[in-house]
């Protein structure tokens, strides 16, 4: 403690705790300001402009912001355009069924895991859990490719069935539904698990025994009481797997078929591919606003979280 | 416990699930066969390749260099967010505030690239900086989505700690500068490192946000990742996915290791 650091000369300066604070929060305020508000204040803008001025084959960029007076005479031509055409319309729809259907398989998958290893002798289960965020840190994009190498024509699924004689000629799993489903399940299954666990492992079992003492079968006291009491788990942890889902890239684009769009694909197409702004940001702001109700629900569950 | 062996099957699956993908791959990292479909004998050929292969090291090279710029700056900034957050309870603009540090949790990557791209370029044509698109670009972007996560780590642990020390600090005598520095970043430094480190991962392995706002001859190592396996299974892919896999896996021990020694090290104070 004798020691002197170098900024001790700074301290003489006498700032109040609150004026401290303060000082703390401008750089992170300034810098959410430019790089998180503005872009989005400027797709919603480019959303409203109309389609030539963004999108001609050669750059693009320098075309949407020349005439100022342009930036005002909005048109909700794109959003028109995005919500009329019956490709888009499909693939919003697509979109949420898959995001839907992963959401429940992940559910059904993660609520006995974490629930068993809520129950797991406590010395138990923090080996338990680290098992599951391992392959979270690993990279999302190896672990999608990972699942290519189970799931090709000559992959390790297909090698195993025709070895073992159960069918004569490889399954087509690549590039369809169900690998879209499998690699969802795979990436997300940690987002399901965690939260669920914490609220699993809090449950107070006196109320199961108390269940049971009073003559519950075990079926009957998961169903009146554990399953209530993890609710909040239940849709923190379906949010989180169906948020990202919904506007996943990879997953669809390595391992999903042309004949099932999912949005953040077509997003990705549309801009690159055919350069126009216009509609892609549309796109994504019909995508933010399908969004804001599970948003909402998170918040709304990870704050009464957050309080108990 | 009639529903134990359900459970205990359960998690088997689970964690076959979770880990055949994995040691699929590591295995086949092996193999000396360019096919997925057959065994060819061991080799390490894969690996050679690897470590001979200028494009991937170059890749790899760039990634660490970004994501160790965008989480220092990303923690420091984090931090700062956190700190306000928990301490200040009341400001003009707290909603707004608050808003913006969560909303880059759950924003889909595709709106977030696409938001920033459009922004890199309107800042280029305007005010000339940031000059074209590469490196730069995608620091910031990755700075942008991962202090959120380092904001909510530092906020909820301010929440879960005493201020007893802090407020001891202030009663003696210590400014309220010297009160943050001596006393509550100490404590603050595992959540500032858990942040880092899951900053540093973040920005490691984003693939969309950075495909966005990248530039001609900025590749990082998902995006190489990428273009390959677009093409098909490459075995040399293996043998890069089973070393990060074996970086990851040795670095979780370790800390879980570290942590692990230090709550016994408390508890032998505390005992004693």
């Amino acid at each position: 403690m004798n020691k002197t650091p170098g900024y001790k000369g700074l301290l003489a300066v006498n700032l109040s705790a609150r004026a401290v604070n303060r000082g703390l929060l401008w750089s992170p305020y300034l810098w959410l300001l430019l790089f998180f508000l503005a872009p989005f204040a400027i797709v919603i803008k480019i959303s409203l402009s109309e389609i030539v001025l963004a999108s001609p084959p050669y750059q693009p960029m320098f075309n949407w912001a020349e005439d100022a007076t342009q930036w005002f005479n909005g048109t909700l031509e794109n959003y028109l355009f995005v919500l009329r055409d019956r490709l888009y319309l499909y693939t919003f729809w697509n979109s949420i069924q898959t995001a839907a259907i992963s959401t429940v398989l992940v559910l059904l998958l993660g609520y006995p895991m974490a629930y068993a290893i809520a129950r797991a002798p406590a010395d138990k289960q923090g080996l338990l859990l680290m098992l599951v965020i391992i392959p979270f840190w690993t990279s999302f994009l190896l672990r999608i490719y990972a699942l290519t190498g189970l799931l090709n024509t000559h992959g390790v699924i297909n090698n195993a069935l025709l070895g073992l004689q159960l069918i004569d000629q490889p399954l087509q799993l690549m590039y369809t539904d169900f690998a879209i489903y499998i690699g969802i399940v795979y990436s997300y299954l940690p987002f399901m698990i965690l939260p669920l666990y914490a609220t699993l492992e809090r449950l107070d079992l006196s109320l199961v025994d108390a269940a049971s003492d009073l003559g519950a079968g075990p079926l009957r006291s998961f169903v009146d009481i554990t399953l209530p009491l993890s609710l909040p788990g239940i849709i923190a942890g379906c949010m989180l797997v169906f948020i990202p889902a919904m506007g996943e890239f990879v997953i669809p684009s390595l391992l999903g078929g042309a004949e099932s769009p999912m949005i953040g694909r077509v997003l990705y197409d549309e801009f690159f591919l055919n350069r126009d702004w216009p509609v892609s940001s549309a796109i994504a702001v019909v995508l933010l606003a399908l969004l804001l109700l599970p948003i909402a629900l998170l918040r709304h569950y990870q704050a009464k979280e957050a309080e108990q | 416990m009639k529903k134990l062996p359900f459970l205990v099957c359960v998690l088997i699956f689970g964690y076959a699930f979770l880990y055949i993908p994995i040691f699929s791959v590591i295995a086949y990292s092996f193999n000396d066969s360019t096919l997925m479909s057959h065994w060819g004998g061991f080799s390490l050929r894969w690996y050679q390749e690897l470590f001979n292969d200028r494009q991937i090291r170059e890749a790899l090279l760039l990634s660490i260099q970004i994501a160790a710029v965008s989480a220092t700056f990303a923690t420091l900034l984090g931090t700062c967010a956190g700190l306000a957050l928990a301490r200040l309870r009341k400001f003009r603009g707290r909603r707004l505030f608050s808003m913006m540090i969560v909303a880059p949790l759950v924003m889909p990557e595709v709106i977030t690239g696409l938001s920033l791209l459009v922004l890199f370029i309107a800042l280029e044509k305007f005010a000339g900086w940031p000059a074209g698109r590469g490196a730069t670009t995608i620091t910031i972007a990755h700075i942008t989505f991962s202090m959120a996560f380092v904001a909510v780590i530092v906020q909820a642990r301010l929440a879960g700690q005493d201020q007893c020390l802090e407020e001891a600090a202030q009663d003696l005598g210590a400014r309220p500068l010297s009160v943050l520095l001596d006393i509550t970043l100490p404590l603050l430094t595992p959540a500032m490192l858990a942040g880092w480190l899951l900053a540093f991962t973040l920005s490691f392995d984003d693939l969309v946000i950075s495909s966005f706002v990248t530039g001609p001859g900025a590749n990082t190592l998902p995006i190489y990742i990428y273009s390959q396996v677009k093409l098909g299974v490459q075995p040399d892919i293996n043998a890069l996915a089973t070393m990060i896999i074996a970086i990851v896996a040795l670095g979780v021990t370790l800390s879980a290791w570290l942590i692990r020694v230090r709550e016994r090290r408390i508890e032998c104070q505390t005992r004693y």
